[in-house]
C-alpha cells in the first residue's frame, strides 16, 4: 500500500452537497458529527469549501437546477478526490424518477465510488460506507 | 454616493442542509435589499401524487421534508378523511398526537443547535443534537425508524405503541425534561445572548398578519394562532396545554417560543400516554368517493395545508401541498432589510426555514463578484457574538 | 361566528355575485364566484372580516381551469374556499390579490409558471420553482403535460 494512500485514507475531508433532497439524509450526516456517533474520531471532518475537500458527499435526486452546479463543483475539487452518494435518492433518484424536474441520476454525472443506500441511511450505515471508502482508497494504492 | 455590494449566500454551506441562494444587496454594513431564488428542491411531488394511489401518496409526502415527516402524512390523511367522512379510531388519534409532539420536540432541538452554531455557541449545538438522540430512540422503538416513520395512513395508523414501551418512553421523557431545563437556562439566562438577539430582526404584528406568517414565527410577533387549538384535530381538544406567544417579534422571542413549546409537548405526550384507550388503530377504509377535502395541522414550523380533489378513482385528481415555510419565508425580506450583515444568518435561521418543505429554495449565485460567501457571513456573526462576550466580561471584571 | 353566520353574511353582502354555496360540514364550505369579483370579495374577507389567507390552488378540469382561494377563520376553526372558474384555457386571466395581501406573492408566481395563469396587475411573475431554461408555454401541472416514464437507470 502506497504511503500517500495510507495517509489519505486516515483523514478524509468531506464536502457535503445536496442536489435537491428532502433534507433527511443531510440531517443524518450532521448527526454523525455529533457526540453519539462522532465520526471525527475516525478522521472524517466537514469542510466549508470544495477546494479543501477530499470527498464530495452528494445527496438528493439531481434536480435540473442543481446538475450544472454539481458538475462545476466536481471540477473544482482537487484530485485525487472521491465521490460518495448517499441515500436512495442519490443512488437512483428513488421515487422521484418520474418527476418532470429530475434529470439524470447522480452516477451518470459524477464518477461515484461508494453508494450508501437507505432512506435515510442510519449513521451506522454511513460509518460502514466510509470504512468501505477507506478500503477502496487503500486497495488503489496496492494495485499500483 | 454609497457603494452597493452584492453578497451571495449559498448555494452550498455545510450547515445549510439544502442549497439555496440569497442575494443580499448591502451598503456599507446595512442590508438594503434581498432577492431569493428557490427551485433547487422542486421535485414535482404534486404531479407525482396524481399518478399514485392514496396509500402511496402518504409515503411520497413523508419525503417532502425530513423533519416534518409526521406532519405531512397526517395532513394528507386528514384531507382524504375529510372527503369521505371516515371516522378514525380513538387510539389512532392518540398515537398521531404522540408522534406529532415527539416530532415537534426533535425539530425544535435541531433548530436550537443550528441557530446556536450560527452565532458561535458550538457547545449548545453539540448538546442540543446529543439530546435529540433519545427522542430518535423513542421513534425507533415505536415506529421502527429514526426518521421517515411510515406511521400514518388514511383511516388510522400503521403500528401500535406496545404496553411495554410506555415505561421506556416515560423514563426517557423524564431524563429529557432535566436536559431541557439545563438548555433553557443556558440559552435564556445568558446575558450575552440577550444582547445579541434582542431587537434583532423584528417582525411586527401587522406584517406577520399581512404575510400570513405561521407557527412560532407568527406567535413570537403576538399573532395568537395555532392549528391545534383553532382547527382541532387528533386529541388536542382533550388534553390540557397552552399556546405560547410573545409580543416582541425579534429573534430572542422566537427562541423563547420554541423552547417553551418543547415543555408543552412533553406535557401533551405524558397526558396522551396516560389517557390512551384500548382499541383498534385502523378503520380500514375501502373507497374514497368523489369530492374535495382539506387537512390542516400544526407542523413544528406552522400550519401545514393539504387540499385533495378526488373523482372516485384510486388516485387524486389534484393534490395541493402548502408547507408553513412557504408563508414564513417572504417575511425574511421584511426582517433583514435595515439590519447589519453580521445578523443576516441568524435572522434567516430564526424563521426556521425548511427548504425542502417549500419545494424550492435556492439562492442563485449569479456571476456577480463575490464579496463574501456564506462562511464569511457565519464567521461575521460569530465574531459579533465574541465582541459582545468580551464587552460583557470586561464589565463584570470591573473595567 | 359559526359557519352559518359567516355564509349568511357573505350571501347577504354579495348577493348575486355568489353563484353557489356548498356547505360540506360545520367547518368547510366551498363558494363559487365569478373571476371578476375576486378582488372585492378577498378585500372584504381579509381586511374587514380578518380571515387568514391559507393558500390558492389551481386545478385543471380538462375543459377549464379553476382556482380555489382558501381562507381560514381561526377564531371558529372554519375554512372557506372561493372557487373561480377560468373558462378560457388558452388565455386564462384573473385579477391579482397581491394589492390586498402580500402573502399571495409567491403563490401567484407559482400558479403562473405551473398552469400558465395570468394575474392582471401583478408585474412580478418571474419563475419561482422551475429552471430558467424551462420551455415557454409548457405548463407541468396541466393535465395535457405527461412527464416521460423513465427506466430507473436512464435519464
Amino acid at each position: 500500500m502506497g504511503l500517500k494512500e495510507k495517509i489519505f485514507a486516515k483523514s478524509l475531508y468531506v464536502f457535503h452537497v445536496s442536489s435537491g433532497s428532502c433534507n433527511n439524509c443531510d440531517i443524518e450526516f450532521i448527526d454523525c458529527l455529533t457526540p453519539r456517533y462522532d465520526v471525527e474520531r475516525l478522521g472524517i471532518t466537514l469542510v466549508g469549501s470544495i477546494k479543501h475537500a477530499d470527498v464530495m458527499l452528494c445527496t438528493g435526486s439531481a434536480n435540473r437546477l442543481t446538475i450544472p452546479r454539481i458538475k462545476i463543483l466536481y471540477e473544482q475539487m482537487p484530485k485525487p478526490g472521491y465521490v460518495v452518494v448517499w441515500g436512495a435518492c442519490g443512488s437512483s433518484r428513488g421515487m422521484f424518477k418520474d418527476s418532470y424536474n429530475t434529470g439524470q441520476p447522480l452516477d451518470e454525472i459524477l464518477p461515484v465510488d461508494v453508494y450508501i443506500p437507505g432512506c435515510p441511511p442510519r449513521p451506522e450505515a454511513v460509518i460502514d460506507g466510509f470504512v468501505k471508502l477507506k478500503e477502496k482508497i487503500r486497495s488503489k494504492g496496492k494495485a499500483k | 454616493m454609497s457603494h452597493k455590494a452584492h453578497i451571495p449566500i449559498g448555494p452550498y454551506h455545510p450547515l445549510q442542509e439544502e442549497p439555496e441562494f440569497y442575494k443580499l444587496v448591502v451598503e456599507g454594513e446595512k442590508v438594503v435589499d434581498v432577492d431569493v431564488r428557490i427551485g433547487y428542491n422542486h421535485r414535482g411531488i404534486e404531479k407525482i401524487s396524481e399518478s399514485k394511489s392514496y396509500d402511496q401518496s402518504i409515503f411520497i409526502v413523508e419525503r417532502i421534508c425530513g423533519i416534518c415527516s409526521s406532519s405531512h402524512p397526517i395532513a394528507c390523511a386528514q384531507a382524504v378523511e375529510d372527503i369521505s367522512g371516515i371516522e378514525v379510531p380513538e387510539r389512532a388519534l392518540y398515537i398521531r398526537s404522540i408522534c406529532q409532539e415527539l416530532e415537534r420536540i426533535h425539530s425544535h432541538l435541531l433548530w436550537l443547535g443550528l441557530a446556536a452554531h450560527f452565532i458561535g455557541y458550538n457547545t449548545v449545538f453539540m448538546w442540543a443534537w446529543k439530546y435529540r438522540e433519545p427522542i430518535c430512540d423513542i421513534f425507533e422503538t415505536v415506529t421502527g425508524n429514526r426518521q421517515n416513520y411510515a406511521m400514518h395512513k388514511v383511516g388510522g395508523v400503521r403500528r401500535d405503541i406496545e404496553k411495554e414501551h410506555i415505561p421506556y418512553i416515560l423514563n426517557r421523557l423524564n431524563d429529557f425534561t432535566k436536559q431541557l431545563n439545563m438548555l433553557k437556562g443556558a440559552v435564556l439566562d445568558d446575558p450575552v445572548l440577550h444582547e445579541r438577539l434582542k431587537g434583532v430582526g423584528i417582525l411586527t404584528k401587522e406584517d406577520a398578519i399581512d404575510y400570513a406568517a405561521l407557527g412560532p414565527t407568527a406567535r413570537a410577533s403576538g399573532v395568537d394562532i395555532d392549528a391545534r387549538r383553532d382547527h382541532p384535530y387528533a386529541v388536542y381538544d382533550r388534553v390540557k396545554w397552552n399556546v405560547v406567544t410573545r409580543g416582541e417579534g425579534d429573534v430572542f422571542a422566537k427562541t423563547v417560543v420554541r423552547i417553551l413549546e418543547m415543555f408543552e409537548s412533553v406535557s401533551i405526550i405524558r397526558q396522551c400516554l396516560d389517557k390512551m384507550p384500548e382499541g383498534p388503530i385502523d378503520s380500514k377504509p375501502k373507497d374514497i368517493p368523489p369530492g374535495e377535502g382539506i387537512g390542516q395541522i400544526e407542523a413544528p414550523r406552522g400550519e401545514c395545508f393539504h387540499y385533495i380533489k378526488s373523482d372516485g378513482t384510486n388516485s387524486p385528481v389534484r393534490h395541493k401541498i402548502r408547507a408553513p415555510t412557504y408563508m414564513n419565508f417572504p417575511t425574511f425580506r421584511e426582517t433583514v432589510i435595515g439590519e447589519t450583515v453580521s445578523d443576516a444568518t441568524i435572522i434567516l435561521a430564526a424563521i426556521d426555514p425548511c427548504y425542502c418543505c417549500t419545494e424550492r429554495m435556492l439562492i442563485v449565485g449569479p456571476d456577480n463578484k463575490t464579496a463574501m460567501d456564506m462562511n464569511d457571513l457565519v464567521r461575521l456573526s460569530q465574531e459579533k457574538t465574541q465582541r459582545i462576550k468580551d464587552r460583557y466580561n470586561n464589565r463584570i471584571l470591573g473595567a | 361566528m359559526n359557519i352559518d353566520t359567516i355564509l349568511g353574511d357573505l350571501t347577504g353582502r354579495f348577493g348575486s355575485k355568489i353563484l353557489n354555496v356548498n356547505r360540506r360540514s360545520s367547518k368547510r364550505a366551498y363558494i363559487d364566484i365569478y373571476p371578476k369579483d375576486i378582488e372585492e370579495i378577498v378585500r372584504y374577507v381579509f381586511k374587514e372580516r380578518g380571515f387568514r389567507f391559507d393558500t390558492a390552488s389551481a386545478v385543471d378540469d380538462f375543459d377549464a381551469l379553476e382556482i380555489l382561494y382558501h381562507f381560514s377563520y381561526d377564531a371558529s376553526g372554519i375554512t372557506i374556499s372561493f372557487r373561480a372558474l377560468l373558462k378560457d384555457k388558452q388565455d386564462p386571466h384573473i385579477d391579482t390579490i397581491t394589492g390586498i395581501t402580500r402573502s399571495a406573492w409567491w403563490i401567484e408566481r407559482e400558479m403562473h409558471e405551473l398552469f400558465g395563469i395570468e394575474f392582471n396587475g401583478n408585474n412580478d411573475l418571474r419563475p419561482l420553482l422551475l429552471p430558467d431554461d424551462w420551455p415557454k408555454g409548457v405548463y407541468p401541472l396541466r393535465k395535457d403535460f405527461i412527464p416521460p416514464k423513465r427506466d430507473s437507470r436512464k435519464a
